[in-house]
Parts: C-alpha cells; structure tokens; sequence
C-alpha cells in the first residue's frame, strides 16, 4: 500500500493510499455524484483524460465484471468501450473486498491493469467544494516518492482522435429483417448507445469521427451522432462534414439524433456556440424538462461544455429539453426536419432509464422517413453493394472498435 | 373521475415565468387522519408524517383537522392543527367527524395503515361521496389494488413486473392446498394487515396449519407464496405527481436477507451491493409499478433480488407514507411527506422547490456522499414466553439511524444508539455457550443475530464464508465487518500505552470506535478510562469533522443546517459561531420511553427559539420530529453518548445544554457532561444524583419527612429472607444486575424470591438487589411538576385507575383527578414543594405517590426530568409545561407566576389515557401487567366525566371492537376477590352470554349474578389453537376478562391461555380488576347509546365528539 498524494492545481492537496496502477498521472479533475456505475463511466471515452472524483462514499463494492464479456450483438456486455478511458479516480474510500456473482476481479486489480492510478482516503467532499467554487482544475495524483507530473490539460488536445475507431465497422441487427440501416458517427461511442439502436432492430455502421458521411447520408435511414470527450469546437472536420450534410436540401428528410457531443457537435454545425460549464454536469440524477410537452425526466449525465441557447439560429431549431437545477440546454430539436439531440444520455449505463424513449422516438422517425422513400419509390439500394462500392464491404468490415 | 382535473404535464416550474400550478379547487379544509397510539409496526414514523403533511398544508393556506388519540404526538397540537380531536380513529368516529365538520377533502396516506383502512371503509361505506369529501392524493381504487394481494398481482402481470407466486385463500383448507401446489417453504401473508402481522413461514404443513389458523383469525384473505430465503432485499421510495412525473428519492438494502420483515432488518442506504444494472432495473420497475397503479403521491416498493443473478421479485407495495419513507426523508434530507401533501394538492414535482436548496426544484433524486445505517430496537426482554425469533412479522418497537462517510462508522454507531450498553460492532465470548448455539443463532434470525456474528468473528474465529454460508448476509457486509475486527485484534494487542500510536487511533476512530470502546479494547492492566482516551486523541489532534446532509453530495452551495460528524473528512462544512443551546432528544424509542418525550424536546426547541435563543437538537431516532431539520436552528443526527455531545458541545461552543426533556438517556450522561464542565441547564446534575442514587434519594425523603416505603439494599440471601420477613411480603425486588426475563418484580412468598434471587438474578455484593415492601391495594397518584429554583411554578395530579403495582407507564391516568379530596391535594403540593426545595429543582420533575387508604402518602418514584406524561397534562390542563419548564431554565424576568392548577382552576371535562399494548405483535408473550412496563404507546380522550373519557379512550386503542350482545363474554382469573364477580354483575343485564373456563368459575360468577343468566362452560384443550378458535367461534366469544392475581407459571396455564387467545383473536382483553370494572361501568352506561348509533339510519353524533378546543373552552398551545 503505497501512500498517493492528489493534487489541484493552484487548489488544495488530498492525502491518501493508493490501491490502483502504480503510475503517476495528471489530468483534469472532475467530480460525478452518480451513486453506482463505476465500470461504465470508467470505460466511458468521454471522460478521457480525466481524473474522476467519485462522490460514492464507497467504491468497488461489487468488484468488476468481464470487460471481454459479449452479447449476442457481439457488443461489450459489461463495459462502455474497451479500456479504461479515465487516468486517475479518487475515491472517499475503497472498499478492498467485493462481492458480486457478476464480478471477476477488484476494481484495484483492474486499475492495475489498465493504467489506471487511484487513490482512496480522500474527504471527496472536500474536493467537490472546491471544485465548484473555483471551477474545473486541472489535478495529479503521485504515487509514492514519484516525481509529480506536471499539470497537463488534456481538453487543449483533440481527445475524440484518441477514443473513436480507426476504421468503420459494423454491428448487424440479429432480425432477419432489420427494420432500418443507421450510420452512426463514433466520437467516442458508448457501447450501449449501438446496443439501444440495434436492440431496436438496425444495423448499425460506425464510422471515425471525421469520414465523410454527407457522401454515404443516402444510403441510410438514419444517422447517428455519438457522444465523445472534450471541447466540441476542436471537431473542426466532424462540424463541417456535418453542415455539408445539413445545408444539403436531398437529406432534409433524413432522421438525425445526436447525443451529448453529438448534440453539441449538431449546434455547432447549424451555427450556434457552446461553452464550458464551470464545473460540468456529471450525475445521474438530474432532471430535465421537455419543453414541448412539460414532462420531467430523471437523466443520465457527463459533460462539461454546453450549447449556448441563445445562439440556437431561432429560425431552424428551439431548445428540446431545460435542465431544471441550472436552466443550461439540455436538447434541441429541429423546427422542420426530423433531427432532435440531447445533452443528456438517454443510454444510461450508468444511470436512469428513464429516457431511453429517446431512441424510440429516433426510430419513429425513420419509420416515417422509410415510408416517405417508399412513396416516392425511391429504389431502396440494396445495401451491401453500395457500401461495397464505396470501398465498405460488410462483409469485411470489421465487427467491433478498431483501436489501432 | 379524478379530483384532478388535468393529468398532463404542462412547463410550469418553480421560479420560473411559466409557473402556473393547477390545484385542486374548492379545497379549504383538509380532514388529516392519524395513526392512533405508538404500537408495533405503527409508531413515531406516522407523527413525522403527519406533521409534515400539517404543515404543507397550513403553507398552502388550508385549515386541517386532525383525528388522533395519540396525545403524546407533536401533530396533536394548535401550533400544527386547527382542530385536534382526541378520538378513535375508526371509521365510525371519523364519520361523526366529517358530519359534524364537512370538511372538503381527506388525507389518508399518512396515518399508516390505520388511516388507509379506514379511508377505504369510508369509501366502500359511501360516507365519503355523500358528505361530498374528495380524497387527496393517491385515488381510493390504486389503495385498494396495492392492498389487496390478488388484484395488485392482477395489476403487475398486466405490466410484466414479476411477483412472488402468491395464492389467496380464505379457509386452511384452500391454504394447504395452495402450498402443495407452490411447493415448500412458503410465506404466509395477511392481506390488510399493518406490519406484516399475521404473517410468516412453513416449512410443511403442521405449520402451516398452525400459521393460516392465526393468520385468518387477523384478516379474512391470506396469501400463500413461495419462499424466497436469501435473496437480497431492496426497497425504493417513490413520488409521481398527477402529471406522471416520478422521481425515486432513496433506495435502501436489507443487511438481513429476505425472510426477516423490512421493519425488522438492518438497513443500509443507499444499496451497497448492487451494480448500476440492478440498481435501475430495479428502479425503473418501481417507476412503471407506481405509474401504472396510478399513484399521487408517496410509495414504497420493496423486492427481492437474485444474489446471483438478475432475477427478481415485487414483495409489496405500500402507496402511502410509512416507516421506510420516514427512514428515506431522514436518510436523505427529502422531506417525502411535506412533498407527497403538496402533490396531493395538485402541485406538480417541478412546480415545488427542493427544500434543502431553496434554488432547485424538488423533481430531482438525491445523492449520498455518506452511508446510512439504520438498526432495530427490540425489547423482547420484557417479555415472558415471547418467541424470540424474527421473521416475516414485525417485533422490533423502535429503531436508530446513525450516519457516517463509511459503513464500519455508520454501523458502529448505529449499534451503539440501540442501547447504551453497546460499545459497537461486538459480541462476548460465551454469549452463545456452543457451537451449536451460535451457529443456530447465526442460521435462524432473533433480536441477537448481530451479537451471534460479533462473537464469531471477534472471538471465535469464523470465517465471512462460514457466517455466510449459515446466515446468507451478503459477505460483502459481512467483509466491512471483517475491517472493524482486524482494528480490535490491533488494539487487543496494546499492552503499553505507547503503544496506542496516532495510527492506530485514528484509523479505530475513523472506522466508528468510540473512546469507551478503545479504553475497553486494550489491555485492562493500562486502566484507561473512555476520558483518558479522549484526552490522548485530542492530544494527537483527532477530532471529529462536521458535514452537512444537502441532498446533493455537495454538487451546489446549500445552506443546510442538516449535521453529523465523522473522522473520514479534512474540514467542517460549517462554521461555529453560533453558541447555540444544546437540546438532547429522546433517542430510540423503546418501552418506557417514545414520542412523548419527542413532543418534549421539539416544544423545548421551540420555546427557546420564541426566546430568541439559537438551538441544536441532538438525535438519532428517524420517526420524530425532532430530527426534523426545520424544528431547529441546527440538527446534529448523532449519538447522544457522552463522547458524541461533548465533541458537539466543545465544538459549537455552546451556551449550555438541556438534559432533562429526552427521559432516562440523556439524564443518564448529565453527570458526566456536567463533570467535564459543559453548562447544564436547570437542576444541577449533583442533585439530579441525589434522586437516582437510591440511599441519597431515601436519606433526602427522610430528612424532609416525606414517607416512603420500606426498603433495603441486599447482597445476600440471607440478608433479603430477613428483610422480606420484617416488613412481610409481597416485596418488590429490583436487581441491579439481570441475567435474564423482567428486571423488577413482586414477590409473594419465600419460595419464589428463591427462585427469582438464584434463577433470574445474580445477587452478591457487587451486585445488589434493592427491595422494598410492596403495598397491595393502594392507589398510585402521578404528580408531574416544574419548579423554579426549588419553588413549584405548576403542577398537575394525574390519578391512576390501577391499582399501585401496574407500572405507571402501563397504568391508565384520570386528570383532574376525580376521587381525591381537596386536602389530599393539598398534601401532594406539600410533597411537591418540599421535594423542590429539597433538590433545589430548576426545570421539570415527576413523582408516583402511593396512598393507602388514610395512612400518609408515600413516594415510590422521584424523575427530575420531564415524564411520559408531560404532554398529557399540557394538553389537558391547558398549559405547556415544557414552556413553563425552559422559561425556568433560562430564569430571569421569563419565569412565569406560580398558579395552582389543581385547586384554583375548575374543570368541566375529564381527560383519560390508556395504554396501547402490542401483544398481538409478540407472539406467545404473556399479556400480563406488572412492574415492568410493557406498553408501547398510549392514547387519551376527553368526555364530560371519566366514564365517557374512558369509553372513548378505550375504544381509542387499536382495533378495538366494542363487544355488542348477544355476544359472548369470557370469565376467568382469581376466584379469591369480588372483582370478576363484580364485572359480571355490572353487566349481566345487558343480554351477553357468559362463559367461564370450568365448573369452579361459574359457580363463582353464579353467586355475584342476580338474574338468571346462563353461564356456559368452555373447556380448554390444550396446544390445539384450531380447536380453541371454533370453540371462541362457535360461541361468539367477543370480550375476555381474565383477573388473575399472579403471572402464569408456564404455558399451559389456562389463564395464559385465555389472555394469549384473547390477543391471538384480536378480542378486548382486560387484565386488571380497576380497569374491568371500570369498562363494565362503561359498557353498563354506554352500550344502549351504541346500538343505537351503529344503526344505518343513526344521524346522531355522541357526546364525546367534542374537538379538543371544544373541551378546553379555548385554543390552547
């Protein structure tokens, strides 16, 4: 049991014992109040480069499940994505034996494993105090007698290039007839984000963060805007690609759904703004309200930008949802087309289920768009050719998150 | 239709231009619904509720009258009600209510499940629809499905939510039958029952025989289901406003497996072991569950989950507030009552604020930072032949909530607040002798399990696996406990003081130990006291750290005033410069102490707030109101341990402290408090000594010539033969040491002090036994008094119908007191002033006086602190006491007049209290009274002479049925006095049919009996329950008196048969010669009027419907 010392910068230093890798690490310091979850926000890739302060008074309780565990989508049952994307957690205390029939091994096992520095015997409470006093830092954690790293602010690199697959790859509805095709753009997909599509019945293709998806739009029923790490205006070519997509009057029917980056990264296409939040939103316990029709859901969060409403272009889209604690934007929805977003995560995993109508919604959508391409006979082009042509080859395309 | 009239969500939201609330119209007077005396599975929760859901309302501009006999309640008061009425809560008296008041709608959910049942009679009855009352809230039809087993698994299947297989049935045979088909075990519940009562397991069919035969004696409809042993238990409260907006405010995990009652299990908040998976799997079920049943308002939902897996099962569903909900608002900070009162109205949860914020909106879920343990408290020691065991029916009488930032902490404390004795997470060494022993005691759930498993980690060795494999607790708890044991092993092993390092220390004070606990810990040879302890960690700087309860973990600034402490933290959430008072509360309600001593800390709290000065209540017990954080300027849920209040007194610097309102536990650390020099306010804690210490106490009496009974301090057989000899029996013995059974009791002959001396208690001169001479026959008079530097400012003469023997607490109090003369309460002021001086009394004080016929009055119980009956002679006499009592406290020009309110003052009412008993709670016990109390609530009505007060206030007492002819009586008991006969006499006229156990009884009963009524005899079989209920049946036996002079030697005794089968019917019991008289009075004079009433066509309204305002002639308090 190492001692591990967690700092912020120009802030207040945290003493306390180190029980994950033994690797010394800097990174921006950001708090969750979620009570469960810790392997999915762990493996969640928009918390990159971050260092996680749990408000859980207790963490590791039941261990960590299989991180190579799959469903019969062939998607990660258990985790968000691959790897740990966080590089440090700190932690009120760790609680050194779990117990779980879903568990494999300690959370302090896996922190091992994958890089992940953690310390525990920190008053988190502290910790948020501050951090909502003075606004997101920038924090270490040492290990030992380790030289500290110098502070290193990951939001001032392109995270997403980081977290989204290298190449496109396809995850097939398990129906004999899948109900719809969705390209879906990958800035850092959660795992149960593609599940929620093709649990619905779509085949689901993903793509980097910066291909090119006004040239493939067409060949679509719906397109999908994935949540991801970071400040949303370093996606110069995802922006751009995307106000191709919008300003082209052939994909006004078109349903596009984005979330959380992918609902930031919708507002800055149709030229709106975002900015950061003093100390972002990462809970699971904050409630929304649909403007339209008055409803209040209980979601899923974990951003630190946000869409300045004001600068929604009033003439095309208003705001969808309003986050009740601090009124920031919550969602939009377009005035004429089939496009919606949320800042929220109506995936959960971790958190609320509350608004996984979300996605009904989405496929409702393309329901509609399917039939207007019906009644206008557009020919429904066999897919697999098409991709084919376009160099995607299902049949070669890879089955899961190409990492390297 | 629904009351309201929109049922779609709109934009309106707190603080925001759109807000736009629709509420329900036409609402200017609410009938709230109370719970009635603190019984088993309905106690102090229902007070807390019912005075949050007043208070919303009274916000909300609304008059609210309030049914609730329960007079020792904060809500049965003018600062909360507009209108008390000290009834019955049954629907008979309710609908005398509503004629007389017409209010325009009614609250049920928040007087437990006595209110729930008595709305839906209302319902069913058409009162409600033709007096025009509309029910807020949660609609009568979703009350009805979520109680009635068979419709609410009609309703769940309806929605895919899985439920345990469960079977109605009506009749044993349709049971048997059931559960043959289910498979075995099976749990057997009773539909419409509070608690789970009536409930429990079979493993084959002679139980189940013997269950179903108990349990369709309780309710028409029980439910065979299959067992779900070991499997997790998890409860989620819920809220869903008319708009279909649902938030879940707190979910809680069962330490205990399934199979122990929720209200029995240790529980921990939020869940420990469950994965974000089952966390919301089980969460979203219980949102679909309350959307589909269409609840408005507050619900709790209780499962049991796989421990290996994702399968789970709805065990309940109560859509109203309850114990859980209680437990969740104190967990959290969310007020779910206040919230489930305003949603009834028709606000939405957005249109409401949070109310711990003030900024946010209530339409959110709180989040923890700290962990929350809560514990049951049992007193099955009280009682004889109770079975010990817990399980699916509810026992426990009371519980404690402790707070900390880790589990080892919460838990630690949370054990040490059951019971002062307690050091912790413990157990002894040959507290269960064999192995046998403790393993049977970790297997099979009883009050002790928690000392079974300190045993066996701490001093036998077991491993988590093995406690696991026989308990089936989660190792995951079983593993933190596993943490607390590793610091005992280390601190074990200190045999030098340098040795007890700042590491050991802090880590023991980190994971819950408290200074008693350490100083205990280590080697004895070192002789460290729990003070020495605490002056070698302040040495090292470990002192607790102080956080607040925000709802939020911190995630927005929130100005809570919420507190608790704890040593996993760097700083203090808030700062100390207030200098506030300090107000000790009650602690956890158990027999002989429960909400009338909340009722005393919040008017203590009060007043000193009305004075101007800033206050700070300590408490840990989450059903009062006290712990409620608007009560006071600072709440601090915390022990009220020595250890705890001084760090709290030391740290906010406080201006003094206030021992005396809470009962016995925080006068039990006054002393010490006052010796480590924390300011104690009123009565010095030197002279408060001088009344407990029982030679001080006596030498005091002498000196001022006040008479008492004989009595001496024994430490040897020998020496107690002597004395019972010199002043003759009975003797009343007290040990100061009991190994087991009743601490105190009256002895009547030499063979039993032998047994009681060498049986039940360990008499030697360490242990001494005091005894004293017991007078028979005499009556006992309650004189409750606030003095001011030795002079009596006011006092109050209750007179007790039982006769001196019935412990006060169990005895029924008639104030004004209608048989004393004017000199005999001359002489009580006399004694009341003396003792004042005497003790030089500040604050408040109770005395139990015994007169025996014209022979001198003597004390046999002096309380320098406030008594259970202080909010009964305040609400009676029309004068706080408390009030008059902290006014003392703080002296000066606040000290009111004296007055005399028993010779000056002229009363045309006559106010009783009776105590509410739980038997039917526990099983086997012996419903007998004596010295040891044995109630657990009680209950007070008004009338216009003490037959009507008492007619009322006896009907008052849960579920009881006036017996009505042509019905059967039972006689039984002690064939040696008139009483029996008496009773029978008094009634014999009144067409009853008479039954007595066997030819000697009736022959008995013959003589005392002038008309020629015809007395049957029952003959009692024995251990054959089916056989005795068809001949109670058969009979129609509706009412039992059993007059017995002594205990019941073992169980076969046909009068224990006869009490037991009484309360295992649910049928009027009396036990005792004044009361049975006194009813049989009552009957005599009542019973015409009652026919009369019952009748359908009946428009008239008794005389005892008088609001409490009413009586008085004013509002008083």
């Amino acid at each position: 049991m190492s001692k591990a010392i967690f700092n912020i910068q120009n802030g207040p230093t945290f003493e306390g014992i180190s029980f994950g890798a033994e690797k010394s690490i800097a990174g921006e310091a950001v708090f969750t109040t979620s009570l469960v979850g810790y392997p999915e926000s762990m493996t969640d890739p928009s918390y990159r480069g971050q260092i996680l302060v749990f408000t859980q008074p207790l963490i590791g309780n039941y261990g960590v499940p299989d991180g190579s565990a799959r469903d019969e989508f062939n998607l990660l049952k258990y985790f968000e994505s691959p790897h740990a994307h966080v590089v440090g957690i700190v932690v009120a205390e760790y609680a050194y034996k779990y117990s779980h029939w879903n568990a494999i091994e300690s959370l302090a096992q896996w922190c091992q494993r994958e890089g992940v520095a953690a310390i525990t015997g920190v008053d988190t409470r502290a910790v948020v105090q501050y951090l909502r006093e003075e606004g997101s830092s920038l924090g270490r954690i040492t290990i030992g007698d380790d030289t500290p790293c110098e502070y290193f602010d990951p939001m001032a690199t392109h995270l997403v290039e980081q977290v989204t697959t290298k190449k496109p790859f396809h995850v097939a509805s398990t129906l004999k007839n899948p109900v719809a095709n969705i390209a879906l753009i990958d800035c850092g997909v959660k795992e149960n984000i593609i599940r929620c599509l093709v649990v619905r019945g779509a085949n689901v293709t993903v793509f980097p963060c910066d291909f090119k998806i006004q040239e493939v739009a067409d060949q679509f029923d719906g397109i999908f805007l994935s949540n991801g790490p970071g400040d949303p205006a370093m996606n110069v070519k995802t922006i751009n690609n995307l106000k191709e997509l919008l300003n082209n009057p052939n994909f006004d029917k078109i349903p596009i759904f984005g979330i959380c980056l992918g609902h930031q990264l919708l507002a800055l296409a149709s030229g709106a703004k975002t900015t950061k939040l003093k100390y972002g939103n990462r809970a699971h316990n904050i409630p929304v309200m649909d403007l339209i029709t008055g409803q209040c859901h209980i979601t899923s969060q974990n951003h630190g930008y946000a869409v300045d409403v004001d600068t929604l272009p009033k003439d095309q889209w208003k705001p969808y949802f309003i986050n009740l604690n601090d009124k920031s934007n919550e969602g939009m929805i377009h005035l004429t087309k089939p496009i919606f977003s949320t800042q929220f995560h109506p995936e959960a995993k971790g958190g609320p289920l509350d608004t996984d109508i979300m996605f009904d919604k989405f496929f409702h959508n393309i329901e509609v768009f399917k039939t207007h391409k019906n009644e206008l006979k557009v020919e429904q082009p066999h897919k697999s050719t098409n991709l084919k042509q376009l160099g995607l080859n299902i049949d070669v395309l890879a089955k899961e998150r190409v990492l390297l | 239709m629904s009351i309201y009239t929109s049922t779609e969500p709109s934009i309106s939201s707190f603080n925001s231009p759109t807000y736009n609330p629709q509420l329900v119209e036409g609402i200017n007077c609410v009938l709230v619904i109370g719970s009635g005396g603190l019984s088993i599975g309905q106690a102090g929760e229902f007070d807390y509720s019912g005075s949050q859901a007043i208070k919303a309302l009274r916000e909300s501009n609304i008059k609210t009258i309030l049914i609730n006999p329960n007079i020792a309640t904060n809500q049965t008061s003018h600062s909360l009600a507009d209108r008390v009425y000290y009834l019955p809560v049954t629907p008979e008296y309710i609908t005398y209510i509503i004629e007389r008041e017409r209010p325009d709608a009614i609250l049920l959910t928040f007087g437990g499940q006595t209110g729930l049942n008595c709305g839906i009679a209302l319902d069913q009855s058409g009162t409600l629809s033709k007096f025009g009352v509309k029910v807020l809230g949660t609609p009568i039809s979703t009350l009805i499905t979520s109680e009635d087993r068979e419709r609410f698994a009609d309703a769940l299947k309806e929605i895919n939510i899985p439920i345990a297989e469960s079977v109605a049935c009506e009749t044993i045979e349709t049971t048997l039958e059931a559960a043959g088909n289910i498979g075995y075990p099976v749990i057997v519940r009773s539909a419409f029952a509070l608690g789970g009562l009536g409930s429990g397991f079979a493993n084959n069919e002679d139980e189940l025989r013997q269950l179903a035969s108990q349990s369709l004696a309780l309710s028409p409809q029980i439910l065979v289901e299959k067992s779900l042993k070991g499997w997790k238990e998890v409860e989620y409260e819920v809220v869903r406003d008319r708009a279909n907006n649902c938030i879940t405010v707190c979910n809680m995990e069962n330490f205990d497996p399934l199979g122990v009652h929720t209200g029995d299990s240790i529980v921990f908040a939020p869940s420990q072991t469950l994965s974000d998976e089952e966390f919301h799997m089980l969460r979203s079920a219980a949102i679909k569950i309350i959307r589909h049943l269409g609840v408005i308002g507050e619900c709790n939902v209780q499962y049991a989950l796989q421990p290996d897996g994702l399968d789970y099962r709805v065990i309940e569903v109560n859509a109203r507030l309850s114990r859980s909900s209680a437990l969740a608002s104190k967990a959290t900070g969310y007020p779910l009552a206040y919230t489930a009162a305003k949603i009834a109205l028709g606000y939405t949860l957005p249109e409401l604020p949070n109310p711990i914020t003030k900024t946010t909106v209530a339409n959110f879920e709180p989040s923890l930072d700290y962990i929350v343990a809560k514990i049951p408290k049992w007193d099955l020691a009280k009682f004889q032949y109770v079975d010990r065991s817990i399980g699916s029916s509810m026992k426990s009488v009371g519980e404690v909530m402790a707070i900390g930032r880790n589990y080892e902490e919460a838990f630690q404390k949370a054990l040490r607040q059951i019971d002062p004795s307690m050091l912790g997470f413990q157990g002894s060494p040959g507290e269960f002798a064999t192995k046998e022993q403790l393993d049977d005691a970790l297997a099979n759930p009883t009050d002790r399990r928690v000392l079974a498993i300190g045993q066996a980690m701490i001093h036998e060795g077991y491993s988590v696996d093995t406690i696991h494999d026989l308990s089936k607790i989660d190792k995951w708890f079983l593993y933190k406990c596993e943490n607390i044991v590793e610091v005992y092993r280390s601190l074990f092993n200190v045999t030098a003081l340098d040795q007890l390092t700042k590491e050991i220390l802090t880590k023991a004070k980190k994971l819950g130990f408290s200074d008693k606990q350490i100083a205990k810990s280590i080697s004895a040879d070192l002789k460290q006291s729990e003070l020495d302890i605490r002056k070698l960690r302040k040495s090292y700087g470990i002192v607790p750290f102080v956080k607040r309860i925000d709802t939020l973990a911190a995630e927005f600034p929130a100005m809570t005033n919420y507190l608790y402490t704890t040593y996993n933290a760097v700083k203090s959430d808030v700062e100390f410069n207030e200098n506030g008072m300090l107000v000790l509360g009650s602690g956890v309600y158990r027999i002989g102490s429960s909400v009338e001593f909340d009722w005393c800390a919040v008017n203590t709290a009060t007043t000193l707030r009305k004075e101007g000065k800033k206050t700070i209540m300590i408490n840990y017990n989450p059903e009062t109101v006290s712990t409620d954080f608007d009560e006071v300027d600072r709440l601090y849920f915390e022990e009220l341990s020595f250890e705890r209040v001084m760090d709290i007194y030391e740290l906010e610097q406080s201006e003094g402290c206030i021992i005396s309102v809470g009962g016995q536990q925080p006068q039990n650390i006054a002393l010490s408090l006052f010796e480590n020099g924390c300011n104690i306010l009123g009565t010095s804690p030197l002279d408060i000594d001088k009344a407990e210490n029982r030679h001080k106490f006596s030498t005091i009496l002498d000196s001022i010539r006040v008479d008492q009974p004989e009595w001496s301090e024994l430490s040897s057989m020998e020496e107690a033969n002597k004395f019972a000899l010199k002043v003759g029996f009975p003797v009343l013995i007290r040990p100061s040491y009991v190994l087991s059974g009743a601490a105190m009791s009256v002895v009547n002959d030499v063979h039993e002090l032998e047994i009681k001396l060498s049986l039940a208690s360990d008499i030697s001169p360490d242990h001494p036994v005091v005894m004293s001479k017991f007078i028979e026959g005499a009556e006992e008079i309650d004189v409750d008094a606030v003095a001011y530097k030795g002079k009596v400012l006011v006092h109050a003469i209750s007179e007790h119908i039982e006769n001196a023997g019935i412990h006060s607490g169990d005895a029924s109090l008639i104030l004004p007191p209608q048989s004393l003369s004017n000199d005999t309460k001359r002489e009580l002021k006399d004694i009341a002033d003396k003792v004042a001086i005497a003790w030089n009394i500040t604050g408040p004080f109770n005395m139990q006086i015994i007169k025996d016929g014209k022979k001198p009055l003597k004390v046999i119980e002096c309380n320098i602190r406030a008594s259970r009956s202080f909010p009964f002679v305040s609400k009676v006499l029309g004068v706080n006491f408390i009030e008059v009592a902290v006014k003392a406290f703080l002296g000066g020009d606040k000290v009111p007049e004296p007055v005399d309110l028993m010779m000056d003052r002229q009363y045309n009412y006559v106010a009783t209290k009776v105590p509410q008993f739980s038997f039917t709670r526990l099983a086997g016990a012996d419903p007998f009274l004596g010295v040891e109390m044995a109630s657990t609530g009680e209950v007070a009505s008004f009338g216009k002479n003490s037959l009507e007060s008492y007619w009322t206030a006896i009907q008052s007492t849960m579920n009881f049925k006036v017996p009505l002819p042509p019905s059967g009586v039972l006689f039984g008991g002690d064939l040696s006095k008139d009483f029996l006969g008496n009773v029978a006499h008094q009634i014999e006229d009144l067409g009853f049919k008479f039954f007595a156990p066997n030819q000697k009884t009736k022959e008995y009963l013959a003589k005392y009996i002038k008309n020629d009524v015809a007395i049957g005899i029952l003959d009692f079989p024995k251990n054959d329950n089916k056989k005795i209920r068809a001949m109670f049946e058969d009979n129609d036996i509706k009412c039992v008196f059993n007059l017995a002079s002594k205990r019941a030697e073992n169980t076969d005794d046909q009068d224990y048969q006869m009490r037991r089968q009484a309360i295992d019917f649910a049928l009027p019991l009396f036990n005792e010669p004044q009361t049975a008289q006194l009813f049989a009075k009552a009957l005599h004079a009542k019973i015409g009027e009652k026919i009369e009433l019952l009748k359908d066509d009946s428009k008239k309204i008794p005389s005892e419907v008088l609001s409490w305002e009413e009586f008085l002639g004013y509002k008083a308090m």
